[in-house]
């Protein structure tokens, strides 16, 4: 039987060639391939190929109690965990009707949105990097280093943290995690005030990011685009607001969003977003209630028969993790729908008839952790 | 006109970047030098796992319940007891960790029945390169004795 | 001993002596330059990042350059298959020989100079462009598909920025009258007002309008253009291109590869020295005059100020690749022919009604 070949290739009779973006290649921020048919310098069409780095975390899902899954979930997007493990352990709460205490509930809120910061830090300090400006990405780190030296010195991990319990966290914080927390939120504001002087009003990068990619918001819904990318089209949906979890109803934050569509959008949806989490870790802070950080959680987790489901709002959008139980130790399903899955799916329709220079600060504009769309 | 007022801003804001990168190279490094320089370690680091140090001397605190066994995602944990000798219970005669499978969650120590110490503790060892596999497999008992020697 | 220092200071054995000096000398400045100049640009990179550079092979890592030029030399030289061998072989003799070349009519002092010649600028834009056909040449030779189209990207960025910097120093050209680099040194002689970059506004001296209001633009473009026409940051997506899939040296391995590298810091070296002498005053001191009696002493004192005038310059072009992100192609070449080109008219237009007016008056 013939095997169909889908995926385009090059021809030389209409002068096209075919060329692979990666694996291994510095712009795409992970082991992504892309098999790009190229007329010259322009993308005639982008197929992307998964599937390097998958680690079949479902499925492992299936192999582990529902406690020794917790680690698994730091590492599927290893740049935002602490949003990962939420999920969860939110979806395991919900299922066995945990309460959690108000304490651990704040403080989920202010790690997860410490984990935030660190994750876009990342995601922009590479994408100017891939632009060609290697100094931002270093002063990000910098700034990066602090959160990871507060959330290290609370749960002792700086990247795959595991902090969270079904019922609370694994434990306190100390006085120095709180007054670090306090001194962070007026440094990183200033932070970004240089960030935004050196980086996003210089004339350069608005060159580079103005006007390329537009993604309509009729095309994220299509393709099931979420987080930062879906608002930079100027849609104003986020979890947060939209699904409300935790204790996200007692603070008070914008969700930025930007009506072009373009990079550039995207590009400011993310700085603002750093701006109101900060907002939200100041008010979390000064409102922490004492009090215990664990519930009561029973010893052996077996969750009823059913089907559960929990979603957050991650750095890169939105993460849904339905689970399927069978009242036994092991989960029967374990389902994560990721965001960088369905945010990759635009780039096939998108770099149509691109430069690839300008293919590469689109990729950038997505920020993509390839091990989470192979999970 | 316009345009003319657009180049000149964005020279502006060509000037803006430099003088704020000239500003830093004029700032300290932020890198600490290693190995000459050495960060501070906090106290809840998770390093590989180690049995803690009994406070009146004598056998390690672990009852070879394998709890911590049982509780690791990985299965790097095999532990083996022998019934004491003097009272009831178990200890722990054979504790290896293969640390090459170990992912530092924190769930083995948690499951540890033990008060009010727990038997099994985080070290604070970050640098354990080596270029072979023998590192990764650890024989806890045998530690703990040295460091029981060390510390008397 | 002093018999041997006769017969080599008598013509015509001098003539030769020099040439050998000059010859072993501009070597070893473009060699040292090329190497050391890796190190500037690695250690102010780390700086500007806030991270120590290179630090370990050495004292303050000076060490690194030799050791990178060993490592080089010890790879294996391969030409592609297909490839024209001559060509391959030639291009990066032919991308190093223009700036040694050039070394020879900048003054690096008051009689510091191997060849006073009247048209002296002019040989150094001539020499110049050999600079973009070799590039052409290095890639067209590798048989790269990639590597074609990153040359052709470097030639039309070439060309275009060429336009500009003539054009602006065609603008200089009519205010000193001369061709000859020696003579534009000293007529910026007298301390920092008398620059060029100063005197086009207001000629002390004179005590009229120099002839240029706008020098100081035409120094920004001058520098813009020389930044272009060296490949380097925010200029350099020809060359970075090889982030995405392969640059126009690709097929260079080992020591191919890093005679390009030389001959792009080399490059550097003279733009640079070309704007000190052009504008900046060349060895000329920043107040008054180094007076005659001192000699050597006076003569290595300007060279001294000639190196702290290129060195700062060259130190600008560190700074601003480590600041900005690269300018996509399109945004390069509608900088040089919507931009700089109008503006630079402008100027040269101005400059001559300036020029004029006292004879209408």
């Amino acid at each position: 039987m013939k095997a169909l070949n889908l995926i385009p290739v090059g021809d030389p009779a209409d002068e096209t060639f075919t060329l692979n973006l990666g694996p291994q290649h510095p712009a795409t921020h992970g082991v992504l391939r892309v098999k790009l048919v190229m007329d010259g310098e322009y993308i005639t069409s982008a197929q992307p190929v998964i599937g390097y780095i998958h680690r079949m975390h479902e499925k492992m899902g299936e192999n582990r109690t529902w406690t020794q899954y917790l680690p698994n979930t730091s590492r599927v997007d290893y740049l935002s965990a602490m949003t990962y493990t939420h999920a969860f352990v939110g979806v395991v709460e919900r299922a066995l009707k945990i309460e959690v205490p108000q304490r651990a509930e704040y403080i989920r809120v202010i790690t997860s949105e410490l984990n935030r910061i660190a994750s876009h830090l990342v995601g922009w300090g590479a994408w100017v990097m891939d632009l060609g400006g290697f100094t931002p990405i270093l002063y990000a780190f910098d700034d990066r280093e602090k959160i990871l030296d507060l959330l290290e010195g609370i749960c002792g991990s700086r990247l795959t943290f595991c902090y969270y319990r079904f019922g609370g966290l694994c434990n306190d914080v100390d006085e120095a995690f709180v007054s670090g927390t306090k001194a962070f939120v007026p440094y990183m504001r200033e932070r970004m005030k240089m960030y935004k002087r050196l980086v996003t009003d210089n004339i350069i990068l608005r060159k580079r990011l103005e006007g390329i990619g537009p993604v309509s918001a009729e095309m994220c819904r299509r393709y099931g685009a979420c987080g930062p990318v879906l608002r930079g089209s100027g849609v104003a949906y986020d979890v947060r607001k939209a699904e409300p979890y935790s204790v996200y109803k007692d603070f008070d934050f914008d969700i930025p969003h930007y009506p072009q569509g373009d990079s550039m959008a995207r590009y400011l949806v993310r700085m603002d977003e750093i701006e109101q989490s900060l907002r939200i870790i100041e008010q979390a802070i000064a409102k922490l209630p004492d009090g215990p950080t664990m519930g009561k959680a029973p010893r052996i987790v077996k969750l009823p028969v059913g089907d559960f489901c929990y979603a957050t709002e991650c750095a890169r959008g939105r993460l849904l993790v339905r689970v399927t139980s069978d009242g036994k130790e092991n989960p029967y399903r374990v389902r994560l729908r990721t965001p960088c899955f369905t945010n990759l799916s635009l780039f096939e329709e998108a770099s149509k008839g691109m430069l690839l220079a300008d293919a590469i600060a689109f990729m950038g504009s997505l920020d993509l952790v390839i091990p989470d769309i192979d999970r | 006109m316009k345009t003319f007022w657009e180049v000149l801003l964005g020279l502006k804001s060509l000037f803006t970047g430099l003088s704020i990168t000239i500003r830093e190279f004029f700032k300290p490094t932020i890198t600490t030098h290693y190995p000459r320089q050495t960060e501070t370690i906090p106290a809840r680091f998770r390093g590989h796992i180690q049995l803690t140090q009994n406070p009146d001397g004598g056998a390690s605190l672990c009852i070879a319940c394998k709890s911590c066994e049982r509780a690791c995602p990985s299965a790097c944990i095999i532990v083996e007891g022998v019934k004491k000798t003097d009272g009831p219970g178990k200890t722990v005669s054979e504790f290896r960790l293969d640390f090459g499978t170990c992912s530092l969650c924190g769930l083995c120590i948690e499951a540890c029945p033990v008060k009010p110490v727990k038997a099994i503790e985080f070290t604070q060892r970050y640098n354990l390169a080596s270029t072979t596999n023998d590192y990764a497999d650890m024989d806890l008992v045998q530690r703990y004795k040295d460091l029981q020697a060390k510390k008397s | 001993m002093s018999a041997i220092f006769d017969y080599l200071t008598q013509e015509p054995v001098w003539f030769y002596v020099r040439l050998v000096l000059f010859l072993v000398g501009t070597l070893a400045f473009v060699g040292a330059n090329a190497a050391y100049l890796v190190w500037v640009e690695r250690k102010g990179a780390g700086r500007f990042q806030r991270r120590p550079g290179p630090d370990e092979a050495g004292p303050w890592g000076l060490l690194q350059p030799p050791a990178d030029g060993i490592k080089l030399m010890a790879k294996q030289v391969m030409t592609p298959p297909g490839a024209d061998a001559l060509l391959f072989r030639l291009a990066p003799a032919l991308v190093l020989m223009p700036p040694m070349m050039c070394l020879a009519v900048i003054p690096f002092g008051d009689k510091l100079l191997a060849c006073d010649l009247n048209i002296g600028l002019l040989l150094v834009f001539a020499f110049g462009s050999i600079n973009v056909m070799a590039l052409m040449l290095g890639g067209w030779a590798s048989r790269n598909k990639y590597a074609i189209i990153s040359a052709a990207r470097v030639v039309s960025q070439n060309v275009a920025y060429e336009i500009p910097m003539l054009l602006v120093v065609i603008t200089l050209l009519m205010i000193t009258g001369t061709m000859n680099l020696n003579e534009i040194i000293h007529q910026q002689a007298g301390g920092f007002w008398q620059w060029n970059i100063v005197r086009g506004i207001w000629d002390f001296q004179a005590g009229h309008i120099g002839g240029n209001i706008l020098v100081p633009v035409t120094f920004l473009i001058f520098y813009t253009c020389m930044l272009a026409e060296t490949n380097r940051a925010p200029f350099d997506m020809a060359e970075a291109e090889s982030e995405l899939v392969a640059g126009a040296f690709t097929e260079y391995a080992g020591m191919g590869f890093g005679v390009f590298f030389m001959a792009e810091y080399a490059n550097i070296v003279v733009g640079c020295a070309l704007a000190t002498l052009l504008f900046l005053g060349g060895w000329q001191s920043p107040i008054g005059t180094v007076p005659a009696e001192w000699g050597w002493w006076g003569t290595l004192l300007g060279t001294g100020f000639f190196f702290a005038k290129m060195y700062f310059l060259i130190f600008c072009v560190v700074w601003i690749r480590w600041t900005f992100p690269r300018t996509q192609f399109y945004n390069l070449l509608n900088l040089s022919w919507k931009i700089l080109i109008p503006v630079s008219l402008v100027t040269l237009l101005l400059t001559a009604g300036l020029l004029k007016l006292p004879n209408l008056f």
